[in-house]
C-alpha cells in the first residue's frame, strides 16, 4: 500500500494516541504525576517557542545570507545591548519557570501523614515488600519465564503481553490513600519506580529513603528497577495493584492470617511436603542468585548439588547457613521456619537425595 | 637527511623512533588523533554490539553480564579514550600554530602524557578476557555494584589512573603554553577562541581529574584492603561515591563540550567571512560555564533522595547554566547573520553542531526540572540527551575540526563531495538512532538493560537500524582522510579557506615540522585578530 506524503503524516498523527504507551508518559494516576505531565507540556511549549525563534533566524540567515546568492558580509561584531538582552531574557524565562516547579518539588518531598507505610527492599534481583503497620511481608519477583527471555537459538517465541513487566506477587495498595514508601537495599543500589505515579526513589544499602504517592484510580501499574544493579537488572519489575479500600482490608487480613499460620507455633512439626514447598520459595528468594536455581553454582559460588556440606552432616549444613563463611553471607535474619525449610530443600532437591529433614525447633535450638 | 635549521635534531629520527620518542607537538598531536580515532572505532563496535542486542525483545546475542560489560566499556572508552584525547590532540597540533609558539611548553612531558594512553587502552580491552570479564557497573562505577565486579574492575581502575595522569599532564602543558608562549602582541583577549576554551578546559581537568582518581582509589582499597569508604555493611557510604564521582563528572561534561565550542567558534567566522560576534562575551560565557559546572553535580542524583532545599539549589543552578550556553548559541547565530556564507564540510558540521547541540541543551533543560527528572532519570531520555551533546556535540565538532585543518596537516585537499556525503549521512543516521530514544525514555524504558518490554520494540528496532547506518558513515570518514593524506583532490594552499585569518593559515601547508621558530611579527598577529580583521577587509 502506498501512502502519499501528507496522507502518511496524517495516518501517523492519527495513530499517536493509540500508541501512547510507546512514546509518551503513562497516563497519570496521582496528582503529582498530573503536575509533572503539565509541567513537561508547558516547558515543551516554551522550548518550542525558543526553538522556532532561534532556528527561524538561523535558517533565514543560512538561506539568504549566502555567498552563492552574492550576499556580501557585513562586518559588525559586537553589540553590548543585545548581549545584555539575550542574557537577561532567558534569565527571566527561567525565573518564570522556577516558581511552579519549586511548588511541585516541595509537594513531592512532603511525605508526612501517610495512611499506609510500606518498606521496599531491593535485592538482586527482586523486591521485598513489608507492610510495617500490618506485619505482613513478601517478595515480588519476575513472573515471565526464562524460556520467553533466552532466545539465543533465534527461534520465534510467543511472549506474554506483559513480558518483563509481570511479577508473581504484586504490591497491593488501597486507592485514595497516601502511601509512604521507604526504600533500602540488601546488596547494591536499586531504584524503585512507577511512572504512572511519577515516583522514583533509589534503594540504597545502609540508607532508608522515602517517597510517597496517592493513587486516585484502581488498576495495575507497572515500572522497573531503574538503577543498574547487575546481571538481572532488566528483570526486576515493579507491579503495583491499586484496589478499593475494602478490597485492601480483605486482602491484608487474609495475608496476615496466611503468614501467622507459618509463624504461629514455634514447636509445630512440619511435614516434609510443607518444608519442601516453603523451602523452594526461600531458596529462590535468597540463595538462587548465587547458587543458581538449579543448584549448580556459578563462578565463585559453589554448587550445592553433591556438595560435601549440603549432603554431609545436617549440623554442618545448618551452621554455614546461620553463620556464613567467606563470601557466603550469614542468614540470622531468616526465620527458623525459613531456615529449616531451605536446608531441607537443599538436601532433598537440586539433585540431592539425602533423605533427612530439619525442623524449626532444631533451628531455634541451634541459635542458642 | 636534511637539517633544515640548527635545532632540527628531531627531524633526523625516522621510523618508529620518530613516534616513540616524539617531542614535536605536531607529531604528538597526530599520535593523539590517531589513537582517538582507533578508540572511537573500538567503542563504536561496542555500541553496535549494544544496539544489536536491543534490535528486538529477548536475549539473542549476549548474556546480560556481557551486555553490561559492553555498556561500561563503551562509555569509558568513548569518554576517556576517544573524545578527551581527540581534543588534547587538536590542542597539541593547533594551539602552538594558532598563538604563534614554536612548540608546546613541555615537550618531553607531552611525549609521556601521550604514551600513557595506549597501555590504559590495552588494560581496558584486555579486561574483557580476564576471569569474570570487564567492569560491568557502568561508566559511573557506582558501588556497591562495582565492589562485586571481578578483576576487570581493577583493570578499569588502573586504566583510569593512567588516563587521569595523562590528562593532567596534557592540561598543564596547555595552560603553560597558552599563558606563556603567545606571540608578542597577542594578549589574552586577542587569542583565538579555541585557545580560550582549551585553556578553561585544561583548568577544569586539573581540578577534577584528581578527584576521580581519588574516588576510584577508594574503590580499589574497598575492594582489596578492607576499607569501608563505600561499603554500607562496614559503616561506609555508597552515596558519598556518587557525590565525589559527579563532582568530577559534571565538569567532565563541559571538558567534552568547551573545546567543541572553541572549534565551532573558529569554523563559523571563517565560512561566514565575518568576525566572530561577541568575542568578549563568548570568553565570559566560557568562564561562567567553567565555574558554574562545579555547582550542579547533584542533578545527576535527584533520585538518590536529597533534602528539598538541596534539590532546589541544584535544580536552579542547572537551569542557570543554560544562560551562558544560550549566549554562545545566540552569538554564533549573530555571526552568521548578514554573513556571506558558504557550506564546505567543516561549516556543515559546525551548523549541524549548533542545531543538535541546541536540541541536547533543550532536553538538558527538561531534565534539570527535578520533578520531571523523577520520570526521566535513568531512562533512555537521558541516553538521548547525552548523545545529543556528546555525539552531535563533541564528535560533530571534531569531524568539523578534522575537515577544517586537514589541508594544513596533510598539504592536500580532501574530497568535498565525500565530506558532504559523510555529513548528511551522519546527520540523518544520528537522528534516526537517537531521536526515538527521547520517546523511549518518556514511555519509561530504563537505560542499561539488555532486554525490554514489548511496547518499546518499534523505536528500538529503528534506533538499531540508525546506529548501523551511522557506523557505516564513519568508514566514509576514514576513507576520505586516507584519500586526503595520499594526495586528495589536489594540493592545498597555505590558506585554502578565504575567510580564515588566524595564525595557523600563515604557515605553509602542510605545516612544516617546525613553525614559528621566529615568533610572528606583530603585524601578522594583528592581522589574525578579530577586530583588526575587519579593518583590513575595509581597506
Ligand atoms: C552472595 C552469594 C551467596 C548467597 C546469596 C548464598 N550463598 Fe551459600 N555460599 C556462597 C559461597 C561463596 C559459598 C562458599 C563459601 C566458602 O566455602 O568459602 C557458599 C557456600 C554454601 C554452602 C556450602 C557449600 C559447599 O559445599 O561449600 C551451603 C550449604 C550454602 N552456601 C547454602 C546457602 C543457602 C541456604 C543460601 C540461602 C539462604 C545461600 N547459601 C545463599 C555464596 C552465597
Ligand atoms: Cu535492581
Amino acid at each position: 500500500m502506498k501512502h502519499t506524503g501528507p496522507g502518511w503524516m496524517i495516518a501517523l498523527l492519527a495513530s499517536m494516541p493509540a500508541h501512547a504507551a510507546e512514546w509518551t508518559f503513562q497516563p497519570p494516576v496521582t496528582a503529582i504525576a498530573r503536575d509533572v505531565g503539565a509541567l513537561h507540556a508547558w516547558i515543551m511549549w516554551i522550548i518550542l517557542a525558543i526553538f522556532v525563534l532561534v532556528f527561524g533566524v538561523m535558517f533565514y540567515a543560512i538561506l539568504r545570507h549566502r555567498r552563492s546568492l552574492g550576499h556580501e558580509a557585513r562586518h559588525f561584531h559586537e553589540n553590548t545591548t543585545v548581549e545584555i538582552l539575550w542574557t537577561l531574557i532567558p534569565l527571566l524565562i527561567l525565573i518564570g519557570m522556577a516558581w511552579p516547579v519549586a511548588k511541585v518539588v516541595l509537594a513531592q518531598k512532603d511525605t508526612r501523614n501517610p495512611g499506609l507505610t510500606i518498606k521496599v527492599t531491593g535485592q538482586q534481583w527482586l523486591w521485598q515488600y513489608d507492610y510495617l503497620d500490618h506485619r505482613v511481608g513478601f517478595k515480588s519477583r519476575l513472573a515471565t519465564p526464562r524460556t520467553q527471555i533466552n532466545n539465543y537459538d533465534g527461534l520465534p517465541i510467543q511472549r506474554s503481553p506483559r513480558y518483563l513487566l509481570e511479577v508473581d506477587e504484586p504490591l497491593v495498595v488501597p486507592v485514595d490513600t497516601k502511601v509512604r514508601i521507604l526504600t533500602t537495599s540488601n546488596d547494591v543500589i536499586h531504584s524503585w519506580g512507577v511512572p504512572a505515579f511519577a515516583v522514583k526513589q533509589d534503594a540504597i544499602p545502609g540508607y532508608i529513603r522515602d517517597t510517597w504517592f496517592t493513587a486516585t484510580q484502581t488498576g495495575t501499574f507497572r515500572g522497573q528497577c531503574v538503577e543498574l544493579c547487575g546481571r538481572d537488572h532488566a528483570f526486576m519489575p515493579v507491579v503495583v495493584k491499586v484496589v478499593s479500600k475494602d478490597e485492601f482490608s480483605r486482602w491484608i487480613t487474609q495475608k496476615q492470617a496466611e503468614q501467622q499460620k507459618v509463624a504461629s507455633d514455634p514447636n509445630r512439626v512440619w511435614t516434609r511436603a510443607e518444608l519442601m514447598q516453603h523451602g523452594e520459595k526461600v531458596y529462590k528468594d535468597n540463595c538462587a542468585s548465587c547458587h543458581q536455581e538449579n543448584g549448580k553454582g556459578l563462578g565463585p559460588f559453589p554448587a550445592l548439588t553433591g556438595s560435601k556440606i549440603a549432603t554431609g552432616p545436617i549440623t554442618g549444613h545448618l551452621a554455614i547457613v546461620l553463620k556464613g563463611k567467606n563470601a557466603m553471607p550469614a542468614w540470622p535474619s531468616l526465620s527458623n521456619e525459613d531456615i529449616a525449610a531451605v536446608v531441607t530443600y537443599e538436601r532433598n532437591a537440586l539433585g540431592n537425595k539425602v533423605g533427612d529433614e530439619l525442623q524449626p525447633k532444631a533451628v531455634a535450638a541451634a541459635r542458642q | 637527511m636534511t637539517h633544515e635549521h640548527p635545532h632540527g635534531d628531531h627531524d633526523t629520527v625516522r621510523g618508529w623512533r620518530r613516534w616513540l620518542y616524539a617531542t614535536n607537538h605536531k607529531d604528538i598531536g597526530t599520535l593523539y588523533l590517531c589513537f582517538a580515532g582507533l578508540m572511537f572505532f573500538t567503542g563504536g563496535i561496542m555500541a553496535l554490539g549494544i544496539r544489536l542486542e536491543l534490535f528486538q525483545p529477548g536475549l539473542q546475542y549476549w548474556q546480560p553480564e556481557f551486555y553490561n560489560q559492553l555498556v561500561t566499556l563503551h562509555g569509558v572508552i568513548m569518554v576517556f579514550g576517544a573524545i578527551m584525547p581527540a581534543f588534547t590532540g587538536l590542542a597539541n597540533w593547533m594551539l602552538p600554530l594558532m598563538i604563534g609558539a614554536p612548540d608546546m611548553a613541555f615537550a618531553r612531558m607531552n611525549n609521556w602524557s601521550f604514551w600513557l594512553l595506549p597501555p590504559a587502552a590495552l588494560l581496558l580491552v584486555i579486561s574483557l578476557f580476564v576471569p569474570g570479564g570487564a567492569a560491568a557497573a557502568g561508566w559511573t562505577f557506582y558501588p556497591p555494584l562495582s565492589l562485586q565486579d571481578g578483576m576487570g574492575m581493577d583493570f578499569a581502575i588502573f586504566a583510569i589512573h593512567l588516563l587521569g595522569i595523562s590528562s593532567i599532564m596534557g592540561s598543564i602543558n596547555i595552560v603553560v603554553t597558552v599563558l606563556n608562549m603567545r606571540a608578542p602582541g597577542m594578549t589574552l583577549l586577542k587569542m583565538p577562541l579555541f585557545a580560550w576554551t582549551s585553556l578553561i578546559t585544561a583548568y577544569l581537568l586539573i581540578a577534577v581529574a584528581p578527584v576521580l582518581a581519588g574516588a576510584v582509589t577508594m574503590l580499589l582499597t574497598d575492594r582489596h584492603f578492607d576499607t569501608h569508604f563505600f561499603k554500607a555493611a562496614g559503616g561506609g557510604d555508597p552515596v558519598l561515591f556518587q557525590h565525589i564521582f559527579w563532582f568530577f563528572g559534571h565538569p567532565e561534561v563541559y571538558i567534552m563540550a568547551l573545546p567543541a565550542f572553541g572549534i565551532v567558534s573558529q569554523i563559523i567566522p571563517t565560512f561566514t567571512r565575518k568576525p566572530l560576534f561577541g568575542y568578549v562575551s563568548m570568553v565570559y560565557a566560557t568562564c561562567a560555564i567553567g565555574i558554574m559546572s562545579f555547582t550542579v553535580w547533584a542533578h545527576h542524583m535527584f533520585s538518590v533522595g536529597m533534602p528539598a532545599t538541596a534539590q532546589l539549589f541544584f535544580m536552579f543552578m542547572t537551569m542557570l547554566i543554560a544562560v551562558p550556553t544560550g549566549v554562545k548559541v545566540f552569538n554564533w547565530i549573530a555571526t552568521m547573520w548578514e554573513g556571506s556564507m558558504s557550506f564546505e564540510t567543516p561549516m556543515l558540521f559546525a551548523i549541524g553542531f549548533v542545531c543538535l547541540f541546541t536540541v541536547g541543551g533543550f532536553s538538558g533543560l527538561v531534565l534539570s526540572i527535578a520533578p520531571i527528572d523523577t520520570q526521566m532519570h535513568d531512562t533512555y531520555y537521558v541516553v538521548a540527551h547525552f548523545h545529543y551533546v556528546l555525539v552531535a556535540g563533541a564528535l560533530f565538532s571534531l569531524f568539523g575540526a578534522v575537515y577544517y585543518w586537514l589541508p594544513k596537516w596533510t598539504g592536500y585537499m580532501y574530497s568535498e563531495k565525500l565530506g558532504k556525503l559523510h555529513f548528511w549521512w551522519s546527520m540523518i543516521a544520528f537522528n534516526i538512532t537517537f531521536f526515538p530514544m527521547h520517546f523511549l525514555g518518556l514511555a519509561g524504558m530504563p537505560r542499561r538493560i539488555p532486554d525490554y518490554a514489548l511496547q518499546f520494540t518499534d523505536f528500538n528496532a529503528l534506533a538499531t537500524v540508525g546506529s548501523m547506518l551511522f557506523g557505516l558513515a564513519q568508514l566514509l570518514f576514514v576513507y576520505n582522510i586516507v584519500h586526503c593524506v595520499r594526495g586528495g583532490v589536489g594540493k592545498a594552499s597555505a590558506c585554502p579557506w578565504d575567510g580564515a585569518n588566524t595564525l595557523e593559515w600563515q604557515v605553509a601547508s602542510p605545516a612544516p615540522h617546525h613553525t614559528w621558530h621566529e615568533p610572528p611579527s606583530e603585524a601578522i598577529v594583528r592581522r589574525g585578530l578579530v577586530a583588526q580583521a575587519l579593518e583590513n577587509r575595509h581597506e
